[in-house]
C-alpha cells in the first residue's frame, strides 16, 4: 500500500500498467474515485482511457497493478463477479439485446436481484411468480423515470440511438449498482440530448450514485465532474477539479492544444 | 427523441402483452385436444406415429430450448437421446431396473454426457460446440455398436420391458399413448417456466449479446453449460420414452444423421418459437411415412423442403402468421 486507504474510497486503482506487444497503453497508473463523487477520466485519442475503463470493467485484463473495489481486490475477478460486487457499465458502442423487449432489457438488468434458480424456475414454484412480477414493476419504474414507459414492449432493436442510450442507463441502473461506469455516455448525442444526459447522471449522483466516466465531450465533462483525471500517453497528467485543469499547462500543450488546433 | 426527464411519463403499470389467454390455459389446452388423438385416428399404427410424434418433439423442443434460445449448436442431440435409451434399457435389461426409475436415471445419464463435453467446449468463443458434439456423437455411436455385452451391438438391445402402471403393463401402443402425452406435456411445460423466468431471459440475453450480458452478472458460460445439460436430459427423457414403448434400440437411431434432422426440424419448425417443435415433430414423423416409396430420396427431398421454407419464412413454419401480418402491412402501407 502506497497510501493509508481512506473509508470514502470506492474504487482504488494502483500502480496499474497494461501492455500489449510492447506498447504501454496505462502505465504505471494510481487514482481513487472517492464514494458519491462523479470522477472523469479524458484525455487524447491513444491515450489509453478505454483500455483504462476495460480494466476497471473486466474485460482487459492488467499486466501489472491492482484494482479495489470497497477494500476489496477486484483485477483477477470475471466481469460478471465484479458486477455481482455491485460495478455496472454502458458501452459506448451500445451492447444491447436488440431482439428483447425494451422492457426485458430492463429485467435482465435487474438479473441479480433474483433469486429464481433453473430448478424452481423450471418448476414455477410460486415464489418464481412473485419474483417476475416484482422485476417487471421495478424495471417498468425505471422505464418510466426515463421516459421510455411507452416502448416498453417495443423491441430494443426498434429505438433511436439516444434512447438506446438512455436504456443502457436504465438497464444498468436495474441492479442498484454501488458504482457506475459511464464509457462515453454523450458520444454520438446531439447537443439537446447531451445535455440531457448530462442532468440525468447529475440527477443520479445527488441520489447518492458514485460515477465514473470517459468522456470526449469536454463541456459535460467540466460541468458535470467533482474531479477530472487527465491521462496522456498512458499516464496521469493531470488530476483535480475542473478550474485545476483547464489551467494545468501541460493539459493545454496535449489535450486542449490539440482540441484548439481541431476547432 | 429521448426524453429522460426525470420522474415523468404515465403510471402505465401494463403486464407483459398476453393475447388472450395465460401460457398455462394455452398449453393445457392444446394438450386437451391431444388427448383426443387416439380416439380419431382409424387403427395402431396411427397411435403409434403419434406416440413416436410426441417423443420427435420432446426431442426438438429440448433442442430448441439450447439453439432457439440458447443460441448454441449441438450436433449430438441424438447422441444424448441413445444415452438415455441405453441407460434406461440397459438398467432395466441386465439389472432388472424398472423403467419407471429408469426414466430419471436416463435423464442424469444424457446430462452428464453433456457435461462432460459441454466444459471444455464451451470454454471457448465461438461455434466450437457444434464440432465437439459432432465428435462426440460419433463416439457414443461407436460405444453402442461396440459394447455388445451391454447394448446388443448392431443388433440392438433386446427384451426392454414396458412401463407398468400397478403391474399393469403399457404393453400396446393405445396404452403407451398417456405416458408419452404426459410426458411430453411436462417436458413443454417445463419449458415455458423456464423461459419465463429470470433463468430463461438471462438464456436469451447471452445468446443476443454475451458481453452485455456478462456486464449485467449474468456468468454465460455456466448458462451456456446449464441450459447444454438440461437439453440433454430432456433427450435422456425421451431415450427412456423410446426404448420402454419399443421395448427395443439399435445404434442406427442415434447416430450424426438423424442429429442433423433434428437440428433441421427446429429450424423449419421455428427456432426460438415456443410451438414451432410441435410443427418440427409432426413434419419429422410424417414425411419418412410419406416418402416410404422413395427411401433413397428421403433425405434429398427433406433438404429442398428446408430450402424453400428458409427462403420464404426465414423464422420457420411457426414464423408464418407473422410473416403474413407484416406482408398485409406492408401493402397496406
Amino acid at each position: 500500500m502506497n497510501t493509508p486507504r481512506r473509508t470514502d474510497d470506492l474504487l482504488e486503482v494502483e500502480n496499474l500498467t497494461c501492455r500489449f506487444a510492447g506498447v504501454t497503453a496505462v502505465d504505471d497508473l494510481s487514482f481513487r474515485v472517492k464514494a458519491g463523487e462523479i470522477k472523469a477520466v479524458i484525455g487524447p485519442n491513444g491515450a489509453g482511457k478505454s483500455t483504462l475503463f476495460n480494466m476497471i470493467a473486466g474485460v482487459t485484463r492488467p499486466t501489472d497493478g491492482t484494482i479495489k473495489f470497497d477494500g476489496a481486490r477486484i483485477d483477477r475477478l470475471p466481469t460478471h463477479a465484479r458486477a455481482r460486487r455491485g460495478i455496472a457499465r454502458t458501452f459506448q458502442n451500445l451492447q444491447i439485446f436488440r431482439e428483447m423487449s425494451v422492457l426485458e432489457n430492463v429485467m435482465v438488468g435487474r438479473h441479480l436481484r433474483g433469486r429464481t434458480t433453473t430448478l424452481s424456475g423450471l418448476l414455477h414454484l410460486p415464489s418464481v411468480g412473485a419474483e417476475e412480477r416484482a422485476m417487471e414493476a421495478a424495471a417498468m419504474a425505471l422505464l418510466e423515470r426515463f421516459g421510455l414507459a411507452a416502448k416498453a414492449h417495443a423491441p430494443a432493436g426498434s429505438l433511436a440511438f439516444g434512447q438506446m442510450k438512455v436504456l443502457e442507463l436504465a438497464r444498468a441502473l436495474a441492479s442498484e449498482p454501488r458504482l457506475l461506469l459511464l464509457d462515453e455516455p454523450a458520444a454520438g448525442l446531439p447537443h439537446a440530448e447531451a445535455d440531457k444526459m448530462a442532468e440525468t447522471i447529475r440527477d443520479l449522483n445527488r441520489d447518492g450514485m458514485t460515477v465514473l466516466l470517459v468522456e470526449h465531450n469536454m463541456r459535460m465533462v467540466m460541468s458535470l465532474s467533482h474531479d477530472i483525471l487527465v491521462l496522456n500517453n498512458g499516464r496521469r497528467i493531470a488530476e483535480g477539479t475542473a478550474e485545476d485543469v483547464r489551467r494545468h499547462p501541460e493539459v493545454l500543450s496535449a489535450y486542449l492544444g490539440e482540441e484548439a488546433a481541431d476547432a | 427523441m429521448a426524453s429522460i426527464e426525470a420522474k415523468t411519463g404515465p403510471m402505465t403499470h401494463s403486464r407483459l402483452p398476453q393475447r388472450g389467454l395465460s401460457r398455462h390455459a394455452r398449453l393445457a389446452l392444446v394438450w386437451l385436444a391431444l388427448a383426443a388423438v387416439p380416439f380419431v385416428v382409424p387403427n395402431a399404427y396411427w397411435i403409434s406415429l403419434a406416440n413416436l410424434a410426441l417423443i420427435n418433439l420432446v426431442l426438438i423442443a429440448s433442442l430448441n430450448l439450447l439453439m432457439g434460445y440458447g443460441g448454441q449448436i449441438s450436433l449430438a442431440h441424438a447422441g444424448f437421446f441413445g444415452l438415455g435409451a441405453y441407460a434406461s434399457g440397459i438398467l432395466n435389461v441386465r439389472y432388472g431396473v424398472p423403467p419407471w426409475a429408469g426414466l430419471p436415471a436416463a435423464a442424469v445419464v444424457a446430462g452428464l454426457g453433456a457435461l462432460l463435453i459441454g466444459i471444455p467446449a464451451l470454454r471457448l468463443r465461438g461455434h466450437y460446440l457444434a464440432m465437439a458434439t459432432l465428435g462426440w456423437n460419433a463416439i457414443l455411436v461407436v460405444f453402442f455398436t461396440q459394447l455388445v455385452g451391454f447394448t446388443g451391438g448392431p443388433n440392438g438391445l433386446l427384451g426392454v420391458e414396458p412401463f407398468s402402471i400397478f403391474g399393469h403393463a403399457l404393453d400396446t401402443e393405445a396404452k403407451a399413448f398417456p405416458l408419452a402425452w404426459a410426458v411430453a406435456f411436462f417436458v413443454m411445460l417445463a419449458i415455458s417456466n423456464l423461459l419465463a423466468s429470470r433463468i430463461g431471459r438471462s438464456i436469451r440475453a447471452v445468446a443476443t449479446n454475451e458481453l452485455g450480458a456478462q456486464s449485467l452478472g449474468i456468468d454465460s458460460f455456466r448458462t451456456k453449460l446449464a441450459v447444454f445439460v438440461l437439453s440433454a436430459g430432456m433427450a435422456g427423457i425421451a431415450g427412456s420414452l423410446y426404448v420402454h414403448i419399443n421395448q427395443y434400440a439399435s445404434p442406427e437411431t442415434f447416430g450424426i444423421a438423424p442429429s442433423i434432422m433434428l437440428l433441421v426440424m427446429v429450424a423449419i419448425g421455428g427456432a426460438g418459437t415456443f410451438y414451432g417443435p410441435m410443427l418440427g415433430a409432426l413434419i419429422y414423423t410424417a414425411v419418412p411415412q410419406i416418402l416410404l416409396d422413395y427411401e433413397d430420396a428421403e433425405l434429398m427431398l427433406f433438404g429442398l423442403g428446408l430450402l424453400v421454407v428458409l427462403i420464404l419464412f426465414p423464422r420457420g413454419l411457426a414464423g408464418i402468421p407473422a410473416a403474413l401480418t407484416g406482408l398485409v402491412r406492408r401493402r397496406r402501407a
